[in-house]
């Protein structure tokens, strides 16, 4: 087949005619060789021409539209996508209409939040109980893991530099003050946010394709205070307590080192820790995860609410339900860190 | 015709972004009938339905139902339209967390405050009316297609709405349950003298269930036809409508092959 180009050029006939008579089947592979075939003639100038087609054949190439194969548009091919200005303007549109309704989402979140605090009657509180659970209790174990080992090794690294000046007993100042100012705040927000911030957006953003948003909306309940006030309350009692279980996990993992590497004793290392930390550091940490906590519901319902269409959209809610809540958390956080600079 | 208009909407025009979908369309449902919106496919038929419950604003025009304009912008008036409908949507819509019993409850308990048991024999009623006892507490995962549509019909009737609307109602079934759910359909406006609107295009239901219909077309973006489907049927003029009730492809003169 590869070589018949050439071939039929070294011939240089004026006319090509395929005699089907001895064919008795042809499917949609053969007309395939049929559409080739004329190309090349169409390449060569030669004239095609199919003879002794009986209506079987002649009805499958009227059912694949063979003699309008090569003009049709190419399979494959999108439409000619705008230009880039065009494409410029309609993502900054886009992006202006998800910000109104992000503000607009606030509002509305806001609104039902005092609407429970002024009757609290109207909150669903075994919703409210069920994502205690599934954002506090369920995510207590990877919380404490994790700050545990970021204790160990904080401890270890700075072990490495104290112990060089003799200043050991630093190590408990440090991993205590960073853990309970920063790093115990964030290490949950961002767990927080894997865990329960993507569980949001999917949640929300099924039930939206599966038309159950509407159902709530039509039987006369409001979505927002259906959907969003139990999570948010839920995630406003519990983030602040993982953050201190992350505080003391973390001090846990310091000691580890403390006292079996730096020969430091218990006693020592916890009368440390309580002369460095003040109540102040303490309650800042836990009241910026409590605002962790806000960002991480609004975000995760925001991306369940804006799901369109199919699954595939569920999945884009969630992963940016998670790359945005990380982001603003890493924001918020920087932001809080240069008030206090000023401030305290 | 004599009896009281439920529904009037008048010049409405509905769309997405720049899309209008459907213009200058104006129709009565009369109280206690079967009403069938159908059309092609992507002519606006659930659009028109979302409009119409407040789901979707419309662009202009005025929805007034059981004397009530319908507004987006005026929530508690719109729940006071809210609370005279029921919705069955094309998934059932059913919430998965929560058994047939307490998807069933959810509306009695938001809007009464009946004792626990009352509105255990409430639910109980309802699911009665479905055919469905026995299925209490089953989840809705656990139940067939046909059972969904059932169960989500005995939350949408939870409150005695004065109107119930159906969004493709027999999408998705097999021609047995689907017929099933015609006769309970009838059953019910019969029983209940509940006003029915639904959204469809399976013909058989359109002949078994409507007593009228109004059929919207993409091209035309409202009414084309209205009235009895079999009077339409067999006298109708217009090609698309003939077509449509005759159940036959738009012929283009290439040996009976769909236009594109």
């Amino acid at each position: 087949m590869e070589t018949l180009p050439d071939r039929l050029k070294s011939y240089a006939m004026g006319s090509l005619t395929v005699d089907l008579k001895e064919v008795d089947y042809l499917d949609d592979f053969g007309a395939l060789v049929l559409s080739e075939l004329r190309k090349m003639a169409a390449h060569g100038k030669t004239a095609f021409h199919i003879s002794h087609a009986s209506d079987k054949i002649k009805d499958l190439l009227g059912l694949v539209a063979f003699d309008s194969l090569d003009h049709e548009a190419p399979v494959g091919k999108k439409k000619r996508s705008p230009g880039a200005f065009v494409r410029l303007g309609e993502a900054t549109l886009q992006h202006f209409s998800g910000l109104k309704y992000a503000i607009s989402f606030i509002g509305s979140v806001t609104l039902s939040f005092f609407h429970v605090l002024l009757h609290p009657r109207s909150l669903r509180r075994g919703d409210t109980l069920l994502y205690m659970q599934r954002v506090g209790v369920d995510g207590l174990p990877i919380v404490a893991l994790i700050s545990f080992l970021m204790g160990l090794i904080m401890a270890f690294m700075s072990s490495v530099q104290l112990q060089q000046f003799g200043a050991n007993i630093y190590v408990a100042s440090l991993v205590s003050l960073a853990m309970t100012r920063e790093l115990g705040p964030i290490i949950t927000a961002i767990i927080v946010a894997g865990r329960s911030g993507s569980a949001f957006a999917a949640e929300i953003g099924t039930m939206k394709i599966s038309e159950e948003v509407d159902a709530l909306f039509t039987m006369g309940f409001n979505p927002v205070l259906f959907l969003v006030v139990p999570k948010l309350i839920a995630a406003l009692i519990m983030v602040p307590i993982l953050t201190l279980f992350s505080d003391l996990f973390a001090i846990v993992g310091g000691l580890i080192v403390g006292i079996s590497m730096l020969d430091l004793t218990v006693n020592s290392y916890v009368a440390q820790t309580i002369k460095t930390l003040t109540l102040f550091d303490v309650f800042w940490g836990v009241f910026k995860s409590g605002v962790f906590a806000v960002l991480i519901t609004w975000i995760g319902c925001l991306r369940g609410f804006q799901v369109r269409g199919g699954a595939a959209s569920v999945g884009q809610a969630t992963t940016s339900a998670v790359v945005s809540s990380i982001f603003l958390i890493i924001l918020t956080d920087s932001v809080f860190s240069v008030i206090l600079r000023y401030w305290g | 015709m004599s009896r009281q208009a439920i529904i009037r909407v008048r010049d409405l025009r509905v769309g997405y972004g720049d899309d209008i979908i459907l213009d200058q369309v104006s129709f009565n449902v009369y109280e206690g009938e079967i009403f069938i919106i159908l059309g092609g496919s992507g002519c606006g038929k659930s659009t028109l339905l979302k409009a119409i419950i407040g789901l979707i604003r419309p662009y202009s025009g005025q929805i007034v139902v059981d004397d009530e304009v319908v507004s987006t912008d005026d929530e508690t008036k719109l729940q006071g339209v809210l609370r005279k409908v029921g919705v069955l949507y094309q998934g059932a819509a059913l919430f998965g967390s929560m058994t047939i019993a307490e998807n069933v409850a959810l509306p009695i308990e938001e809007y009464t405050s009946l004792p626990r048991e009352a509105v255990n024999t409430l639910v109980r009623m309802k699911l009665g009316l479905v055919n469905l006892q026995g299925y209490e507490n089953h989840f809705p995962a656990e139940l067939s297609g046909g059972m969904k549509k059932r169960a989500g019909l005995a939350r949408a009737m939870a409150l005695n709405p004065k109107i119930l609307f159906f969004d493709e109602p027999s999408a998705g079934l097999d021609p047995i349950t689907s017929s099933e759910l015609d006769d309970l359909i009838l059953h019910l406006n019969q029983s209940l003298g509940t006003t029915m609107v639904i959204v469809t295009h399976e013909l058989e239901s359109i002949f078994t269930v409507a007593e009228r219909i109004i059929m919207l077309d993409k091209k035309a973006k409202g009414i084309i036809a209205e009235g009895d489907p079999r009077y339409l049927r067999d006298h109708s003029q217009n090609p698309f409508v003939k077509q449509f009730f005759n159940r036959r492809a738009i012929e283009d003169g290439r040996g009976g092959k769909p236009a594109k």
